[in-house]
């Protein structure tokens, strides 16, 4: 009698489980979808780009603007607080709340120094007179790469809020699943940034 | 009758559960990746081949980059049938190459039917500006 | 002096006094405009309903009321699209040679882009969206949608996108570019004023609403199915939107950069889309149509679902050919991605492309031809009941296959050289929009309206609309058609006498007439059956002898959808399930409920103030939008009580009573006949 109580208890408790983990699924489904709406977002900005690659309009191109070694120095720290940003979702999964937010704190300072690194790219192409308004080359870089820096800068925001929640609630979870969410979200800015490196700093140093 | 019962529930948790990550696999991921992008630098950079090859072998490091960051990452291709996730994707990819190469395709055959900007200013020049 | 400009800058922007509607027919427009919202806050005040407002309506969570709300806008706007259609047909039939007309060349031009932009994107997508969250959680047997506060959001976005191009009517003029605003015009050299700017806002506002709202009913599509109803299982209406959000999905993001990089041209000196500066003009119109084509089977696909429903119904059949009908959709998927350009060919690429793209959108006719086989062989010694919804299927067979073998012409490209830009285009692309999707609307809100409201509609005024609606239209655009071989040109605002059009243009101005007729007595239509409800009461919840799972819940839905979730083992559950008569003995189970919540609201205010200031170049408000929409999300992350519990025993207790006055209502009825 006892031992089938039991059971169906357990029937009952894993029911449950599955449903949440159903849910938690469907979230974590939900967000790819958005992600794989907006990689397309991002495919518009490179047609645009590679229609109007050539188009300098006497002004400067890709091969004579760009710093290749300044871009494979972008590349490299983003690429690793793209890792970094995974340890943090290692570290949660164990709920060690201390290391997921020194994950996060590695993770963010590896973001914000990319992003300054991309401001200040724009600042020295702005000093030098090849603002966006130069060209239809410079329009379309500006405006591919600031979007993928617009993003980069909603994931720190985002990174921060997550870090708060760390502190306050530990990793429940739900903030267990908005870690992985975010993870994916970040992964997603570097395998974009793949692209950007290949597509406007490599393919525009062999003048493509 | 309680046996029955007792092993499938098990089962069916253990396969309801969200995918476990593993060290490894970030190490893979990363490692790969700065080899892959390290090589595309210095064959951007200091390589002597003509530029088709040239572009192809690039192309070629990022798409690999690209679907190593996909698997090691952010995980693609670890869920149960019905594979939807993959499903999204591979249906995204079609539509982002069916774009941007139909718009690289439209634009430079339109341009190839364009006068040349040289041509195309001596002719205003010649019409008295238009 | 100084001072205050500079003080008025600051805080209003580009906003003067001469914003303000420049002469009496604009004033007449704003005046209507703002009486709108104006007697409804004051019947609302007057009856004391603003905390029923808010409380069951505004901030709600519920896919039902959402649904609800976004066709009542979509109504409210073809409303608004329809009273511009009489502004053009007037202007048309009497401006000629020395007359005039009424209205002035760009006023002409700005009635004519918001017809176009109101019917597609606040008209059409409304009324599609609207019928996805009534149906499509009832037809999968789930209680609701996968993300209840991002589809308030969505809805939210809508609404706050209708908002802003309404808001043209009386601030400042709308785009007098035409509904996709081809640049170089829509450039700020060419078009300085802030129509634009509010066309390219109140889209993307909207746009990214459809994009979110798509994402939700993915993934609602995909994950949210009820035990036993795999995806061959789904009813057509299902597929269809399926196949449909797929479409908004990856389409809509090409929009929202396509529309982007206009504002970015016209506000911070890019040069995407210039004339000069190494801008290219061309790769608007690429990227536009990219999006543009899938936009038209986003709106026709659903349409497809509804009929097949309608059909499979009305026929008292299971629907012909179901596993073609998938494939079908899926081919029609993926090949609109293929065919844009035929919407360009006159812009001068090579014979191959053109032969490309031509040979694709004779390809696509083919998938859409399989669907209209299919549903005619349905009908095919079926038990046909020939009530309004299936007339209005009958219509839209007439007039979707004249549009259809129209298109067909249309997309051999030395003919497309000849009828490009010409009223023949026009004739076409409104046969496959009313045809396809209006009409569909129109048989969908008459089919499921007793599933929402609990009563029939009045089929006396049903079927005289229809008829207003068949009749009127094809007086309407069949001289399109002839203006069209004439050489009339779309967005014609006055014409030389010589060339003998006026009277095709009366015609087509009468036909416009019978149809405003129609609309008419479809507003009609509505408060009869309201008026009338007793006697149109639907007591079973199944008032079609339906099919599909929607018809298995009492009407109307109660708030919780289903009591005890439908079992499902075949293709039209509900159509067997009647037939096997299976009591359902299985125990109640807790519901989960989506608590109320204002915040989707607040995100569409930020948004509205966002767009608003951007068009006005009020940059604190802008900002300040901006701001509102990112604390908005960051406080709802907060909340981890989103749901409350309905117990099993109140389901329990709240299901028999649904049914019981169900019995007594049909013990009523029976009584009194």
């Amino acid at each position: 009698m006892s031992e089938a109580v039991t059971q169906t208890l357990n029937i009952i408790k894993s029911n449950k489980l599955i449903a949440k983990y159903d849910k938690d699924a469907r979230d974590i489904f939900g967000f790819w979808v958005y992600l794989m709406t907006d990689c397309v977002l991002f495919a518009s900005l490179f047609a645009v780009f590679a229609v109007l690659r050539h188009n300098t309009y006497g002004g400067p191109g890709a091969s004579l603007l760009f710093s290749m070694p300044y871009a494979l120095v972008e590349t490299i720290i983003l690429l690793t607080s793209s890792f970094t940003c995974g340890l943090a979702v290692l570290s949660a999964q164990l709920k060690h709340n201390k290391r997921v937010l020194f994950w996060f704190i590695v993770t963010f300072a590896l973001g914000a120094s990319f992003l300054g690194l991309e401001l200040n790219e724009f600042h020295n192409f702005i000093a030098m007179g090849d603002s966006w308004r130069r060209s239809g080359f410079l329009s379309s870089y500006f405006v591919l790469v600031a979007t993928h820096g617009l993003h980069i800068t909603l994931g720190l925001l985002w990174i921060a809020v997550m870090s708060v929640f760390v502190l306050k609630r530990g990793i429940s979870d739900l903030v267990m699943k908005r870690i992985r969410m975010l993870s994916m979200f970040w992964h997603f800015l570097d395998v974009v940034w793949i692209f950007i490196f290949t597509i406007v700093y490599l393919f525009g140093a062999i003048r493509v | 009758m309680s046996q029955i019962n007792h092993q499938p529930v098990d089962i069916l948790v253990s396969t309801h559960q969200p995918e476990q990550v593993t060290l490894r696999g970030y190490v893979i991921g990363f490692g790969g990746s700065i080899v892959m992008t390290i090589t595309a630098y210095l064959f951007a950079r200091y390589g002597m081949l003509n530029k088709p090859v040239m572009v192809a072998l690039l192309a070629f490091l990022a798409l690999a980059q690209f679907t190593l960051q996909l698997v090691y990452f952010l995980h693609l291709g670890r869920e149960f049938s019905p594979r939807l996730k993959l499903l999204v994707t591979v249906f995204m990819m079609i539509i982002v190459f069916i774009l941007v190469g139909g718009s690289i395709w439209i634009m430079n055959n339109l341009d190839g039917r364009m006068m040349g900007t040289k041509v195309m200013i001596k002719y205003m020049n010649s019409q008295d500006g238009l | 002096m100084g001072l205050i400009s500079i003080f008025a800058n600051f805080w209003l922007g580009k906003l003067n006094l001469q914003a303000l509607p420049p002469n009496a027919i604009q004033w007449f427009g704003a005046i209507l405009m703002l009486s709108v919202p104006i007697g409804l806050a004051l019947l609302l005040t007057v009856k004391k309903k603003w905390k029923w407002l808010y409380k069951e309506w505004l901030t709600t969570q519920d896919p039902k009321k959402i649904g609800v709300m976004y066709i009542l806008v979509a109504l409210a706007m073809l409303l608004r699209g329809g009273a511009d259609v009489m502004f053009m047909k007037t202007q048309q039939s009497i401006s000629v040679g020395h007359n005039m007309g009424i209205l002035s060349a760009s006023h002409f031009q700005q009635i004519v882009s918001a017809h176009g932009t109101i019917m597609i994107f606040f008209v059409a997508m409304g009324l599609m969206f609207g019928l996805i969250n009534l149906i499509v959680p009832l037809q999968i047997g789930a209680r609701d949608v996968a993300f209840p506060f991002l589809n308030a959001t969505s809805f939210w976005l809508f609404f706050a996108g209708m908002i802003l191009v309404n808001a043209s009517l009386v601030l400042g003029d709308f785009a007098a570019t035409g509904w996709l605003a081809y640049p170089p015009l829509s450039e700020l050299r060419y078009s300085p004023t802030v129509g634009v700017d509010y066309w390219i806002w109140s889209l993307e506002i909207a746009g990214a609403g459809s994009l979110l709202a798509a994402i939700n009913f993915l993934v609602t599509i995909f994950k949210m199915r009820v035990k036993g109803m795999n995806f061959m299982k789904m009813p057509m209406f299902v597929w269809s939107v399926l196949g449909s959000l797929m479409l908004v999905a990856f389409a809509f993001p090409i929009l929202t950069v396509t529309l982007g990089l206009l504002a970015l041209d016209r506000d911070l000196g890019t040069h995407f889309f210039t004339a000069g500066g190494g801008g290219n003009m061309m790769m608007y119109v690429n990227l536009i149509w990219a999006w543009g084509h899938p936009e038209v089977y986003i709106l026709v696909l659903p349409g497809f679902g509804v009929f097949s429903e309608v059909v499979s119904t009305f026929a008292r059949k299971r629907l012909f050919g179901y596993t073609s009908m998938v494939w079908a959709i899926g081919a029609i998927v993926l090949l609109s991605f293929l065919v844009w350009l035929h919407h360009f060919f006159t812009m001068g690429a090579g014979s191959d492309v053109n032969a490309f793209f031509g040979i694709m959108t004779m390809i696509i006719a083919i998938p859409t031809g399989v669907k209209i086989f299919n549903w005619l062989f349905t009908m095919y010694r079926g038990k046909i009941r020939l009530e309004s919804p299936i007339l209005w299927f009958i219509g839209f067979v007439v007039i979707f296959t004249i549009g259809g073998m129209a298109g067909v012409l249309l997309a051999v490209p030395p003919i497309d050289f000849q009828l490009h830009n010409s009223l023949f285009l026009v004739a076409h692309f409104h046969m496959m929009i009313v045809g396809g999707v209006l009409f569909a609307d129109f048989a969908a809100i008459t089919y499921w309206f007793p599933k929402i409201f609990g009563f029939k509609l009045n089929e006396k005024l049903g079927r005289f609309t229809f008829w207003c609606w068949l009749i009127g239209f094809l007086t309407s655009f069949i001289p399109l058609y002839i203006l069209g071989f004439m050489g009339a040109t779309r967005r014609l605002n006055h014409y030389s006498a010589s060339l003998g059009w006026q009277q095709l243009f009366i015609v087509s101005a009468i036909g416009a007439a019978i149809i405003g007729l129609g609309v008419g007595a479809q507003i009609l239509q509505f408060v009869v059956s309201i008026i009338q409800r007793k006697n149109n009461l639907d007591t079973t919840g199944d008032p079609w002898d339906g099919r599909s799972l929607e018809w298995s819940t009492p009407s109307p839905v109660p708030f919780y959808t289903f009591a005890r979730l439908p079992h499902v083992t075949e293709r039209d559950a509900f159509w067997v399930a009647k037939r096997q008569k299976v009591e359902d003995k299985r125990p109640y189970e807790d519901i989960a409920i989506p608590k109320n919540s204002p915040l989707s609201m607040v995100i569409a205010l930020g948004a509205f103030l966002l767009g608003f200031g951007i068009v006005w170049h009020i940059w604190w408000l802008a900002v300040s939008g901006l701001l509102t929409i990112i604390a908005t999300i960051i406080i709802r992350s907060m909340d981890e009580e989103t749901e409350y519990v309905l117990k099993a025993s109140d389901v329990e207790r709240l299901d028999k009573q649904y049914r019981m006055q169900t019995k007594t209502r049909e013990t009523k009825l029976a009584v009194e006949v």
